[in-house]
């Protein structure tokens, strides 16, 4: 896995550094998606998972299940939990972080339930830091509370990069990534580009004006057929 | 015959008594009869004849199939309730139980009164049964079959109660019978009058079961036939009685644990089920279960699987006594798995795959399973994690999407286009608007196990307005001959 920081011009290069160290951080980290149907959150989450032999505990709630679907065809292991209530959700990646043999513990929460209040949160956060373990919370449907999440994103998919070969089809996918409370850097937002086939992850500052980012779709290639 | 009849009565459908009814098994040329009701034995049916013969003697009868595993699980399941009467019971053959009631018919009141109260022990099951008590497992195998009501052989009247019955009780295949008969050889008594001599050499080379001189040395205890019982395993458990009632069982569990650790481990054994069953003081009982992926003894772990079980015990006004019972026992012998000391990963794996199940259900933790196909809701199943994992395919050649909806949602779409993606639909109540495509990609149905009549599927990828990726199909082509105009449906979601 290659990482790339590319400072931005606009903002100090120090206010940016370093957002892959952010975004491998082995402790808590939550991501909020701006609509619920956007799988961007997940394909976010899922590019951050280290690459090894050791799988990923994926637990979803049963909201989360129905309306965003299960994970498909993942490149890591995975072990799959299926649970009707928030309560048990946290309960499950509680139980997944004490354990070694897991390489990440992935939980997709939807709405704001009552369970999941800054108690619940401290604990996560305790436990994965205890066992040097990522350990990344899905949210969907939610707005962000009190939370004691070290990292916390909000993430939207963006029109991807253009194809190679086909200019009408979509091709790199793209999403803005906004950290906006993080222990470890300060706020801040980047445009990220995913090489799903390379495993490369890029970093780059947003363009403001939307007619200089390059192939984003929206303009030119509305009515491309 | 009579299980049959239970079953259905059960169902609710019970045939009348006076109707002839045979039950019947595949035969070389065609169904035989396997076992008769009284009404069909009353018309002449016999065992063994071929149902279409039976069916020119009885033009009424109903004829049903047996289900042979069922009887001889039923069997095994009577051998072992048959050590209510004595310790050393075996099944014997397709339709009998051998029992060694040697020092234990006087418990019963003498052997008369025992096999009478076994008869009515078995009726009560709903079982008829032919009993015969004698001094050898042969001669007990003969009279019960072809003897009087009950009967009861000593070794002083063996010889007089074997001789008049045919040679059929000596337990020998059917045609070295026939050809007895045709010597003129019909009843036992025949046989014993013959010069031994002369049945040795007649039947030297033959095996046991064709040679009627040593059956007949068997039946009349002139060899040894010992009865080997099935030993049922014992019971591995923990106990725990305690001085006074309680009503949670939570401190306990530690010491119930590590009790049956050091029993299995002492037996060389692992166990993949606990039952803890608690005994209330008003005399009920409550059980609660937990299993394990993999053969275990590690009290530790073990007691862990029940936490969170404990409170769905009802404990009444307390109880006294605590039950810790292994079950699913298997040898599980002591391995060194690693040199630096540290735990194996499989073995974390597995333990939290099941405290997992124990808490929230086997269903609930599940891996993905890759099949071989191209339709995409096949391509990947979920199975169960206390399974072992399967083995991985290759990854798809084309792009898939990371989220696949549980079943494909249909969209409405508002502004078709002619060969391509729509350019405006509705899902979700939510107009979407698809700003590039790539696609068709077909996916054909898969004759061999679709249903005729199945409608080919063209995938597309799509971006909306919003930038969110989704996978989009149609349901068939116009006037493919399958039903109307094709319909549109959303089945996932791209990076």
């Amino acid at each position: 896995m290659v990482c790339t920081c590319m400072a931005a011009t606009i903002k100090s290069p120090s206010r940016l550094a370093r957002p892959h160290s952010v975004f491998r951080a082995r402790t808590l980290s939550e991501v909020f998606a701006e609509t619920a149907l956007d799988a961007g959150p997940s394909a976010f989450v899922l590019a951050s998972l280290p690459r090894h032999s050791k799988p990923v505990l994926w637990v979803q709630d049963r909201l989360s299940t129905k309306e965003a679907g299960d994970p498909y065809l993942l490149d890591v292991p995975l072990l799959r939990v299926q649970l009707s209530r928030p309560a048990d959700v946290l309960q499950a990646m509680e139980d997944g972080l004490g354990c070694s043999a897991l390489g990440a513990v992935v939980g997709e929460v939807w709405g704001d339930p009552h369970a999941l209040g800054f108690t619940a949160t401290k604990r996560l956060v305790m436990r994965a830091e205890a066992s040097d373990m990522p350990c990344w919370l899905v949210r969907r449907a939610s707005a962000p509370a009190l939370s004691a999440a070290r990292n916390r994103w909000r993430v939207t998919s963006l029109p991807a990069a253009a194809h190679p070969d086909d200019p009408r089809a979509p091709g790199q996918p793209r999403w803005r990534a906004e950290l906006f409370r993080s222990r470890m850097a300060p706020p801040a937002e980047w445009v990220v580009r995913h090489d799903r086939a390379a495993d490369r992850i890029h970093f780059s500052a947003p363009l403001r004006d939307g007619a200089l980012a390059e192939g984003d779709g929206t303009r030119g290639q509305f009515r491309a057929r | 015959m009579e299980r049959w009849q239970k079953a259905m009565e059960r169902a609710g459908n019970s045939a009348p008594d006076d109707l002839p009814t045979v039950l019947v098994t595949e035969g070389t040329h065609g169904p035989v009869v396997h076992a008769v009701n009284r009404a069909a034995r009353l018309t002449g049916i016999k065992r063994g004849g071929r149902v279409v013969d039976m069916r020119a003697l009885c033009p009424e009868l109903r004829v049903e199939y047996a289900d042979l595993a069922g009887d001889e699980a039923l069997l095994d399941r009577l051998t072992l309730w048959a050590r209510r009467w004595c310790p050393w019971t075996r099944r014997d053959g397709a339709d009998g139980i051998i029992l060694d009631t040697t020092g234990s018919d006087h418990l019963m009141g003498g052997e008369a009164a025992m096999l009478a109260g076994m008869e009515a022990d078995l009726s009560t099951l709903g079982l008829t049964a032919q009993l015969a008590a004698a001094p050898t497992w042969g001669a007990a195998w003969g009279l019960a079959r072809f003897g009087p009501v009950r009967a009861l052989a000593h070794p002083g009247n063996l010889t007089e109660q074997l001789a008049p019955l045919p040679t059929d009780v000596l337990r020998l295949e059917a045609d070295t019978v026939l050809m007895l008969h045709r010597l003129g050889l019909k009843t036992v008594g025949d046989l014993i009058t013959i010069p031994r001599l002369s049945l040795t050499r007649r039947f030297s080379r033959a095996e046991l079961a064709r040679n009627p001189l040593m059956r007949m040395d068997q039946a009349f205890g002139k060899t040894a036939e010992p009865i080997a019982s099935v030993e049922a395993r014992p019971p591995v458990r923990a106990l725990s009685r305690l001085p006074e009632s309680i009503q949670d069982p939570t401190p306990h569990i530690p010491l119930l644990c590590e009790d049956l650790c050091a029993q299995l481990e002492k037996a060389g054994q692992g166990c993949r089920q606990l039952a803890l069953t608690v005994f209330r003081t008003d005399g009920e009982v409550r059980t609660v279960r937990a299993a394990t992926s993999r053969p275990n003894r590690d009290a530790e772990h073990l007691a862990r699987l029940f936490e969170g079980k404990l409170e769905r015990i009802d404990p009444g006004f307390g109880f006294d006594l605590i039950a810790l019972e292994a079950g699913g026992v298997e040898a599980l012998e002591t391995r060194q798995r690693r040199l630096d000391g540290k735990v194996d990963n499989d073995l974390e794996l597995s333990r939290l795959v099941d405290r997992l199940t124990a808490r929230f259900g086997s269903r609930a933790i599940q891996r993905p399973a890759r099949k071989a196909s191209h339709l995409p809701e096949r391509a990947q199943g979920w199975v169960s994690a206390m399974t072992m994992p399967p083995e991985t395919t290759d990854t798809p050649a084309r792009e898939r999407p990371i989220r696949l909806l549980q079943a494909p949602e249909e969209i409405r779409v508002l502004y078709a286009i002619p060969e391509g993606a729509p350019a405006q639909f509705i899902w979700r109540r939510q107009t979407l608007n698809v700003t590039r495509y790539a696609g068709p990609e077909r996916i054909a149905p898969e004759w061999w196990q679709d249903r005729p009549g199945t409608r080919l599927r063209d995938y597309f990828k799509i971006e909306d307005q919003m930038g969110r990726r989704f996978w989009l199909y149609r349901e068939g082509l116009h006037e493919d001959g399958r039903g109307g105009a094709p319909r549109w449906f959303l089945h996932g979601m791209f990076a």
